[in-house]
């Protein structure tokens, strides 16, 4: 049985804490949900509460950080890539410090508290900062490599955590890497590139659509998002001549912004399409029933499949 | 140790000339801060060239102390020092603000010397108590230093660090306000009164210190009890003159961030007086 995001997340930095005793946690009155207090409980010498104070806990982190510790800070990701932001791009970014950002409860994953506390921008902001490299697991054992390899990799380091429980995708031992991503269903018609939970709506798309019209798509996990695979990106487009993104996020400046820069530069043009939170606030309710409603269940990918199939010449 | 007669005249003497350093420098290139410079000239003068332990000769000491300016726009003034200490050659002053330059704005981190990149306001004294907590647990006995505005105090980061550090009982970390009541718009009366800020500091949980901030054996004995207080942070509250050592200047918002003639710049040297 797959556990939450949030939980492997919070056993892994556990885990490594027994490992390294440099790593430092940090957390915004919120260690309960992030899972940070895993650690805390462990490591209570190493595990800092700094209260609903964003931008206290990460400057502290940057201090930290210059005294040789390895601090991973944690809250909900609308709240760090936001309150936090200051902080991370005049001291950590600018600084090129050492410093780990657990964004937890990615996209809509906080059902129920609404708009407030659904992060739909946190990729556009990370991945705009100088130095800072953006990660999102769609998996258990994504989630455990990424968490080790902020911990043994120098720099700012993002991951986009989910409060939600995925399907496990890769083996434990699968070679991860960054600047990679990862076919995880092949095809020859379409490519959908995805990160998170929509890796796995994409490929319950791809089957349907695969069963029901006979479409071989095509599913890329994008679990590097910076920096980004663009071979692969490139590869797909001349492979399958239609590119679909796929994210929990506004369709604005996330994976859909980063592959379509790629797309760009590299003069693919390929006709594209853009699954994602349509440039708009959410609300609360149940989270099966937010992502349908906001287009990023399967329903949507299949949507944008169908409307790039019929663009495709 | 108090401070001897003879150092104090030497440190007085340095003050001189880092400030006519200073504005130099910002005169050339028509560009910075000279009010909040000069007000923080015996603070950092003190702190780099009397108290602090470090050496450029090992930059990353682990056990060094460290200096978060927080009020990033007096970054003239660090320089000064950090020249005068060996971490930055002789004569690099002359490259402030410009291009390729190491020493930019706002000291940034990747300069040598400079312990926290700074410039936008606020955030540097929970940089500084990060410091403070990881030194802790390396078990070194440095100390950690924040210099801050009082202009700066009107973001609530401030208080966010202000709350904290006094939890986490970090006697390690003393911040030094250099209180000289003008900001960028007018007096911090006009732009944002700021009302009881010995009090406040007090309430927040920190050891309270108080002094005259262009007194050297004043800010000295003022470190020297910060550093014998146990249990909690300390803050010396400094006050000082914002644009000290030039008549023209002095308690004057406008010289904040305003580029000096070449006429307003002879007149200040004129005053500030010594060998050029």
């Amino acid at each position: 049985m797959p556990k939450a995001i949030r939980e492997v997340y919070g056993a892994a930095l556990a885990e490594l804490g027994a490992q390294n005793e440099d790593i430092v946690v940090l957390d915004a009155d919120l260690s309960g949900s992030t899972k940070s207090a895993m650690f805390g409980k462990a490591f209570p010498e190493r595990f800092f509460n700094m209260g609903i104070a964003e931008s206290n806990m990460v400057s502290t982190a940057a201090g930290l950080s210059t005294t040789g510790k390895i601090p991973f800070v944690n809250t909900f990701t609308v709240f760090l890539t936001t309150l936090g932001l200051i902080a991370t791009r005049a001291q950590v970014c600018y600084g090129n410090l050492n410093v780990k950002f657990g964004g937890a409860y990615c996209g809509m994953s906080d059902a129920f508290d609404g708009a407030s506390h659904h992060a739909t921008e946190d990729i556009a902001v990370m991945r705009s900062l100088p130095n800072m490299t953006v990660i999102a697991p769609a998996d258990a054992a994504a989630t455990r490599w990424a968490t080790r390899f902020a911990a043994e990799t120098w720099g700012p380091m993002y991951l986009r955590l989910s409060r939600d429980v995925y399907p496990d995708l890769y083996p434990e031992d699968y070679p991860f890497q960054l600047g990679k991503g990862a076919i995880v269903r092949e095809g020859r018609d379409v490519t959908v590139i995805a990160c998170g939970l929509l890796v796995h709506n994409a490929i319950a798309a791809a089957e349907e659509l695969e069963k029901e019209k006979g479409v071989s798509v095509r599913v890329v996990d994008m679990y590097s998002i910076k920096p980004i695979d663009k071979d692969l990106i490139l590869r797909c487009a001349a492979e399958t001549g239609a590119i679909v993104t796929a994210e929990e996020h506004n369709i604005y400046g996330g994976l859909g912004g980063a592959v379509s820069e790629v797309l760009a530069w590299g003069g693919a043009g390929v006709p594209t399409e853009f699954v994602g939170i349509q440039d708009t606030f959410t609300e609360s309710g149940p989270y099966k029933q937010l992502l349908a409603k906001y287009g990023v269940d399967a329903a949507g990918v299949r949507a944008g499949i169908e409307k790039v199939l019929a663009r495709k010449k | 140790m108090p401070i001897t007669a003879q150092r104090t005249a030497e440190l007085k003497t340095l003050c001189r000339r880092f400030r006519r350093e200073a504005l130099e420098a910002v005169a050339a290139i028509q560009s910075g801060h000279p009010g909040g410079s000069l007000s923080v000239c015996e603070i950092l003068t003190v702190l780099y060239q009397e108290r602090m332990r470090v050496d450029a000769s090992r930059p990353d000491d682990p056990d060094r102390d460290r200096l978060v300016l927080s009020k990033g726009h007096a970054a003239p003034m660090l320089y000064c020092n950090l020249i005068e200490k060996g971490f930055l050659p002789k004569g690099s002053l002359s490259t402030l603000r410009r291009i390729d330059s190491q020493l930019q704005g706002h000291a940034c981190i990747h300069t040598p010397g400079v312990d926290m990149s700074a410039g936008p306001l606020g955030i540097g004294l929970a940089a500084a108590q990060g410091m403070a907590m990881g030194l802790r647990l390396n078990g070194s006995a440095a100390r950690v230093y924040c210099v801050l505005g009082d202009g700066e105090t009107e973001e609530g980061a401030v208080w966010e660090a202000a709350t904290s550090a006094p939890k986490f009982a970090l006697d390690n970390l003393c911040a030094i306000l250099d209180y000289n009541k003008v900001q960028l718009d007018g007096t911090t009366d006009e732009v944002m009164p700021l009302r009881d800020m010995p009090g406040k500091w007090t309430a927040f949980g920190w050891n309270v210190l108080r002094c005259d901030g262009h007194d050297i054996p004043a800010l000295t004995e003022a470190l020297d009890a910060a550093e014998r207080c146990k249990g909690k942070p300390t803050i010396i509250i400094a006050d000082t003159i914002k644009g000290k050592g030039v008549s023209f200047m002095e308690g004057k918002a406008a010289w904040h961030g305003k580029a000096i003639s070449p006429e307003d710049l002879e007149r200040a040297l004129q005053e500030l007086g010594g060998d050029k």
